[in-house]
């Protein structure tokens, strides 16, 4: 589990989250919503410590990152994998050495056994054919997988996606998003998305945070989502008639 | 002078990143080969054009300049050759290479940092700066001077060229001779000692420039431009320096 505490984190004087408690489950795909602009890869950053917070606490499993020392938050690093919004793929390797490079960097196992977990990752994203590809030769869905691939190369427990849909069609949307949860639950991962896609939110979120200008402004599960009498939340939700529609359907019953 | 004195703290903190061991040595190698391989084939053209049209020019000129029969003809052969060992295959040669390869290295750091791949190092545990910068470092630190003994043979070729073509009563003979006279073996070693040192600057700060981008294309190119304006700063000042503590 991993748990924030009065989280606060501003820009030159600017607060772009301000106090924010939440949880995040094991085994579940743990949701981060709301408009761009938001702060949600702030939060993810900060979970992750890529970012600062000016205070609060991160608790990966009872330990809060923000006291540890370089040296330790490597080491819980390697127990995490994220997935970044453009992938962030390497661009002067290939696919297959894209997923090797963490392997390579912090594995002390044999050249061939990395080289078969790397080829495993792939082939659970489903991306053999692509590995010698390189990034600029591939498509953004394949982009996606190949970063899911390299995020869970160390078998981490937590894995955190930033946008993991954001530029790709519906189809292959939601390709990505039932990956992610199918990774989540075969092992036991502690998983966070960003997104502000609502296919999403109806499709993985098991529970379900919504960040409105740094405030964490409601919290629940998908079916809460659809009975919410939070205005900011609607309004954010079903902004499109598709999602009114929606919930006039699955509240009438 | 604020902004300087944060920069310069940015600068060392980056650098004291750099310069740890690598965690992977077989890694840090693969990546200093493919450094010095990437330097050679960007700049190899580059140094062999300039310094052999350079070399040519600087002996056609000094011979256009003596016409007066006082002074001895060898003078062009020899004042060709201390300009090439001197300044211009070090210190003119390293101003290029600041242009074109020292833009290369911020360019590619610095769309490494905002598209969040060094983000993505970082979160693995590993030490983007050590990884990404060091072998670039090292690979101009080592590869530079080559570079430049290559260009003071090119330019002193192309002197010799130009001996040919009979200006002012210079023959290849009198060139040559001249190319001898008073040769001092220190004047190289000064020179390859000034290109490390540029080597250095020329790597490091273009790194330093990639690795501090925030934004995106717009601000990555910036950064591209401020570096190469910065370290050809950086390169005069030091040449004034090395040329105090070395020559003088
Ligand atoms: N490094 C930074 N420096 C200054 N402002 C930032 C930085 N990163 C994010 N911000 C600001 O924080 C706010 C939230 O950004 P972000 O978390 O990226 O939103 P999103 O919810 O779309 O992911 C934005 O207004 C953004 O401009
Ligand atoms: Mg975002």
């Amino acid at each position: 589990m991993v748990e924030v505490k009065n989280i606060c984190k501003s820009f030159e004087g600017r607060p772009v989250l301000n106090n924010i408690n939440a949880r995040f489950q094991t085994g579940k795909t743990n949701l981060i919503i709301g408009q761009s602009g938001s702060g949600k890869t702030v939060l993810l950053k900060s979970i992750i410590g890529l970012l600062r917070p000016e205070s609060g606490q991160v608790l990966y499993d009872g330990t809060d990152i923000l006291s540890l020392r370089k040296r330790e938050l490597d080491m819980l690093r390697r127990k995490t994998g994220m997935l970044f919004q453009g992938a962030a793929l390497f661009d002067s390797m290939t696919v297959l050495e894209n997923v090797m490079f963490p392997l390579q960097m912090i594995s002390t196992d044999s050249y061939s056994q990395k080289k078969k977990r790397a080829e495993f990752c792939l082939d659970r994203v489903n991306l053999t054919d692509a590995e010698h590809l390189y990034p600029s030769e591939i498509s953004g869905g394949m982009m996606k997988r190949a970063g899911i691939a390299r995020a869970i190369a160390l078998n981490p427990q937590y894995l955190l996606c930033d946008e993991p849909n954001s530029g790709l069609d519906p189809k292959t949307s939601l390709l990505i998003d039932d990956l992610i949860s199918d990774i989540t639950k075969e092992y036991n991962m502690t998983t966070i998305i960003n997104t502000h896609d609502m296919n999403s939110v109806l499709n993985i979120g098991e529970t379900i945070i919504f960040i409105r200008e740094g405030i964490l402004e409601w919290q629940g599960s998908s079916k809460e989502i659809m009975t919410s009498g939070n205005q900011a939340l609607n309004d954010f939700v079903f902004a499109s008639d598709a999602f009114r529609q929606i919930r006039e359907l699955r509240t009438s019953h | 002078m604020r902004n300087a004195l944060h920069r310069l703290g940015q600068y060392t903190l980056l650098m004291s990143k750099t310069w740890t061991t690598p965690t992977k040595w077989s890694m840090f190698l693969r990546q200093l080969l493919r450094e010095i391989y990437k330097l050679g084939a960007d700049s190899l053209w580059i140094v062999i054009i300039i310094s052999l049209f350079i070399g040519t020019v600087i002996a056609i000129q000094i011979s256009l300049n003596i016409s007066s029969d006082l002074i001895p003809k060898f003078t062009i052969g020899y004042t060709t050759r201390e300009i090439i060992l001197l300044e211009f295959s070090s210190s003119i040669m390293c101003l290029i290479l600041a242009g074109k390869v020292g833009s290369n290295i911020a360019s590619e750091i610095g769309t490494m940092r905002v598209t969040e791949q060094i983000d993505a190092m970082e979160i693995m545990g590993v030490n983007s700066a050590n990884f990404l910068i060091l072998p670039k470092i090292t690979g101009l630190m080592l590869f530079i001077p080559v570079l430049v003994v290559f260009s003071m043979f090119l330019g002193i070729l192309g002197g010799i060229g130009a001996s040919y073509a009979d200006i002012n009563g210079m023959t290849p003979a009198s060139f040559i001779y001249g190319l001898q006279f008073y040769f001092n073996a220190y004047y190289i070693t000064y020179s390859i000692i000034k290109s490390v040192v540029y080597a250095f600057i020329i790597s490091s700060i273009a790194s330093y420039f990639g690795y501090h981008v925030h934004g995106g294309a717009l601000e990555v190119g910036k950064a591209s431009t401020n570096s190469v304006v910065m370290s050809s700063v950086m390169i005069l000042l030091a040449d004034v320096i090395l040329t105090h503590i070395m020559l003088t």
